[in-house]
């Protein structure tokens, strides 16, 4: 499947800098983020990947380069029209003690409502339709933090399906999940992206979850992409030993013929 | 590092013997304080000057020390010893004492102090746990309420009584002067009882940083650590304000301080918080009787005009506000 | 049958999300407001029922020595108590719903401590005390001291907030740079006061524990105004405050614009603390107490805005009732405030520990 020639891309980084007040974390950056398509993007611990998806979500300012949105420098268009079209999933999202779920998934609809209009029939509707599809609707009355982390990470993606966008970026939805719940919030997410037609940009720590769930993979290291491609093209064991410094095999996987990485390492010996 | 804090602290010592309204040459102070021939110059040293110097260093070791554990306690950069109600326990027991009893003695107070700073201590701790111990928001809410109770006591008898007044407003300043050694007496037990348990409780809190369960899980008993904490906290600050009435900042500002200097391993912030305290209240004193000589502004004084400014450099040049 | 948690409020095309808890706490606690009001003002030296009081108030009463005794005598006094206390009430939750601490209250962050330092140099240095420590009297106490305490408030907002300005607004280091504002400025309301001489002193303190008496329709004026323009400024502010609370990064995720957000905030919450203590001095424990009053009785996940406005009316009506009719000997309201705060906050919290599970 070659990704990037016939799909278009509303949002993407050109030759961007960025940093955080001292020396750039990300240089001189190109990427296009591919309509329609789920690209995830991976690296080592502190390449950069996070610092890339917030500037994209336009949380952080670039100084040299931009971000282009729709054709437009992101940062020309205003703040609201912007969180119309992209929304984000942050890393660690705080909430005040006692949110009810509900609450938190009825902010996603910040963006469509003014202080005259804070409740409509369609935001009522949407939010319903998020809670279901994220499987929350019973938990809806419950306070935020009486959850469960899966629980709470669902809420909070429901927040984000309510924000009703084109554009979905989401800042390592996986983290302390269980296994099980993490195939179900990227399972989630790939019904976004299929059913939906939703863009989603997401950064992941897990290869394999990568790998499974992903049209595009975006690999970076020390602030610089160093590959990009389709699972299939890009993992390849001496990839994962420049990039991070990881000795290990590529299989395929049986059912879908995806790579799946196996770490090779020499387990220590048993005691006679 | 902790010795060159504690050989600055010793230096800081001497200065405040030899300076104030009649600087005096260090020669004569170190002669005169290993044997007092009764000289003019003995006389300041031993009655004025070393009673205050001894005051300032143990008011500021021990104010250093429970900013520290409550900040550590409280995760909170907030946090400062006064939250707990202890200094408005000591003020409003020290107000009663002038209005109903007459007390007018710097001695006097210190006891009252005590008693008042024990018994806030004890109200704040009691409502501001719950069972499973001193819960951090919930104290520091609780030393508001008991704060704002006791202040408005305080207030309703100074604000009647004009004599009352008059007196308290000199002690409320927070001042190392007027005072001698007795009062250093009286409040050591307590202080070293204080420093005992801060002792005791410091390893401590490195773990419980990481959240009661993993402290648990590590072999602590997280509530008797807190109470320990706490308790520690309640004692140094209340004999600190019972020997020279509050002064504020230096629980605050110190711990941030030791932080920059110590890093977040609570075992070196506490006693670096202690030098840095003691260190700090020592130079304030004597800045505050160089100032305005031969007059003088007192350390509580002195200590906000320069603390104040100081944290808000210290607050802006840092990167990002955490504990 | 669940309990309702809110319910949609809609009119033509406008709607509104009502939380149902928050609006009956605020309808009953108006209700307990307007009774307050009316007993505060049947008590003086001169007793008037309350049955006419409330007549006179709603328009009737044929009485025109009691119509001149309430509305021009007494209700100035009261309606003072009721703008301060919703003022601070409202400042109070905004503060610690910005800054996402149930610390931070207008009063941390210096301003109050400003205003008292201008006040009270103003009274020391041109030591224009009225004998034997009493109240301020005169030019200086009508016009001097609201215009020198207001200026101090402000001046320290700015200072405030040019200190904290550091490639953008970070409310941690706000409120402790405001705390470290405020520190200095007490102490140099401190020195002032050590350094006066003692009926200076004394009429300072009476000013710094806050006072209800003697404030005229001048005093009122000023509070009414700003409560009409800020409360709808904070209102409008609300919606982005809300999603404020999921973290900067989520709310801008949103399309809130932080620093606008941020600066309005504050800038109301200012507003309102400037004019309250120009108006009556420190009443330090009503912005900072009745949010969270407000926020256990709504049971709530922030400061509900309308409940602590009318809870902080609440109060402060209350202090001032207290202070006339209860106790046998004058006392400043501020005092008052305190002493009914604080015992309902202790009782607040022994109450939710006593519930907590381990």
């Amino acid at each position: 499947m070659s990704v990037g020639a016939s799909a278009g891309s509303r949002l993407g980084a050109e030759q961007m800098t960025v940093g955080y007040g001292g020396d750039p974390v990300v240089r001189d950056l190109t990427l296009d983020i591919p309509d329609g398509r789920i690209t995830a993007i991976v690296g080592p611990n502190g390449c950069g990947k996070s610092t890339l998806l917030r500037t994209l979500a336009r949380l952080l300012t670039p100084t040299g380069g931009r971000v282009r949105l729709d054709g437009d420098a992101i940062t020309a268009v205003a703040t609201r029209e912007v969180s119309r079209r992209l929304s984000l999933l942050p890393q660690s999202p705080i909430a005040p003690e006692g949110l009810l779920v509900r609450d938190l998934v009825g902010r996603g609809r910040h963006p469509h409502q003014t202080w005259f209009r804070q409740w409509s029939p369609e935001d009522e509707q949407v939010v319903e339709q998020a809670l279901r599809m994220t499987d929350t609707w019973e938990l809806r009355d419950r306070a935020l933090d009486q959850l469960s982390g899966g629980q709470r990470q669902r809420a909070w993606i429901a927040m984000t399906l309510a924000q009703d966008t084109d554009l979905v970026l989401l800042d390592e939805p996986t983290t302390f999940l269980d296994l099980a719940h993490q195939v179900e919030v990227l399972d989630l997410v790939s019904r976004l992206n299929r059913e939906r037609g939703r863009t989603v940009a997401m950064v992941l720590h897990d290869l394999n979850l990568a790998a499974r769930y992903s049209d595009l993979v975006v690999v970076m290291k020390d602030g610089a992409v160093v590959a990009s491609g389709p699972p299939q093209e890009i993992f390849t064991s001496q990839l994962l030993a420049d990039v991070f410094g990881l000795r290990a095999d590529i299989l395929d996987d049986p059912r879908t013929g995806l790579p799946v990485v196996v770490p090779v390492s020499a387990p220590a010996p048993l005691p006679l | 590092m902790l010795l060159l804090l504690l050989l600055a602290l010793v230096a800081a010592g001497l200065l405040s013997l030899a300076l104030g309204s009649r600087a005096l040459p260090l020669g004569t102070v170190v002669d005169v304080l290993l044997h007092d021939d009764g000289s003019e110059a003995a006389t300041i040293v031993h009655t004025l000057r070393i009673p205050r110097t001894v005051l300032a260093v143990t008011v500021g070791i021990a104010l250093g020390v429970a900013g520290a554990l409550m900040q550590g306690h409280t995760r909170n950069p907030l946090a400062d010893p006064g939250l707990l109600g202890v200094e408005a326990g000591a003020s409003c027991a020290v107000v009663v004492a002038i209005y109903s009893l007459g007390i007018d003695d710097l001695a006097g107070y210190a006891w009252f102090a005590l008693a008042g700073a024990g018994i806030a201590a004890v109200a704040v701790f009691a409502i501001g746990s719950s069972r499973g111990g001193p819960d951090p928001v919930s104290l520091v809410l609780a030393g508001a309420a008991v704060s704002a109770l006791l202040l408005s006591v305080t207030q309703a008898i100074v604000v009647r009584d004009a004599d009352t007044l008059d007196a308290y407003r000199f002690w409320v300043v927070g001042s190392t002067s007027g005072r001698d050694m007795s009062v250093f007496w009286q409040v050591l037990p307590f202080i070293a009882l204080g420093l005992l348990f801060a002792a005791m409780s410091t390893p401590g809190l490195n773990l419980l940083q990481l959240g009661d369960d993993v402290a648990a899980s590590l072999g602590l008993t997280p509530w008797r650590q807190k109470a320990l904490g706490v308790a520690a906290v309640m004692l140094l600050t209340g004999a600190a304000t019972a020997a020279c009435g509050p002064v504020g900042f230096v629980g605050l500002v110190v711990p941030h301080l030791a932080r920059r200097v110590g890093g977040v391993d609570y075992r070196w912030v506490v006693p670096y918080s202690a030098l840095l305290g003691g260190l700090l209240v020592t130079l304030t004193d004597v800045a505050g009787r160089l100032l305005v000589r031969p007059a003088e502004l007192q350390v509580g004084i002195v200590m906000a005009l320069i603390g104040g400014p100081a944290f808000v450099l210290l607050v802006r040049n840092t990167r990002s506000v955490r504990i | 049958m669940a309990v309702l948690h809110a319910t949609p409020f809609r009119l033509g095309v406008a709607s509104w999300l009502v939380p149902v808890r928050a609006a009956l706490v605020s309808l009953v606690g108006g209700g307990v407001l307007f009774l307050l009001v009316a007993v505060d003002l049947s008590v003086g030296d001169f007793p008037i029922p309350v049955g006419d009081v409330i007549r006179t108030l709603l328009g009737g009463g044929d009485d025109a020595g009691q119509r001149f005794v309430v509305m021009e005598l007494r209700l100035p006094q009261t309606m003072v108590a009721v703008a301060v206390g919703a003022a601070l009430g409202l400042a109070g939750a905004l503060t610690q719903t910005l800054a996402r601490n149930p610390l931070a209250s207008p009063d941390i962050l210096g301003i109050t401590e400003g205003a008292a330092f201008a006040a009270v140099a103003a009274i020391v240095l041109t030591g224009a005390s009225g004998y034997g420590g009493g109240l301020v009297s005169g030019r200086l106490q009508e016009v001097g001291l609201p215009l020198a305490a207001f200026a101090g408030a402000i001046t320290t907002a700015v200072l405030l907030y040019l200190l904290s300005w550091r490639r953008g607004l970070d409310m941690q280091r706000l409120v402790l740079i405001g705390i470290g504002l405020g520190a200095t400025l007490t102490a140099g309301t401190s020195y002032l006061l050590v350094n006066a001489r003692i009926q200076d002193a004394a009429s300072a303190q009476v000013w710094l524990s806050g006072s209800l008496t003697g404030r005229g329709w001048e005093h009122v004026r000023p509070v009414l105004l700003a409560l009409a323009v800020l409360t709808p400024l904070a209102l409008v502010l609300i919606r982005s405050l809300n999603a404020m609370l999921l973290g900067d990064d989520a709310a801008q995720g949103l399309g809130v614009r932080l620093q606008l957000t941020q600066l309005g905030v504050l800038f109301v919450a200012v507003g309102l603390a400037s004019v309250s203590v120009a108006a009556v001095g420190p009443l330090a424990f009503v912005a900072f107490v009745v949010p969270q009053v407000a926020l256990r009785l709504t049971g709530g996940s922030r400061p509900p805005v309308l409940a602590s406005m009318v809870a902080g009316g609440v109060l402060v009506v209350a202090a001032d009732l207290i202070t006339r009719a209860v106790l046998p000997f004058a006392l400043p309201a501020g005092i008052v405030t305190a002493a009914i705060g604080a015992p309902y906050l202790i009782w607040l919290l022994i109450r939710t520990n006593r519930r907590r599970t381990v």
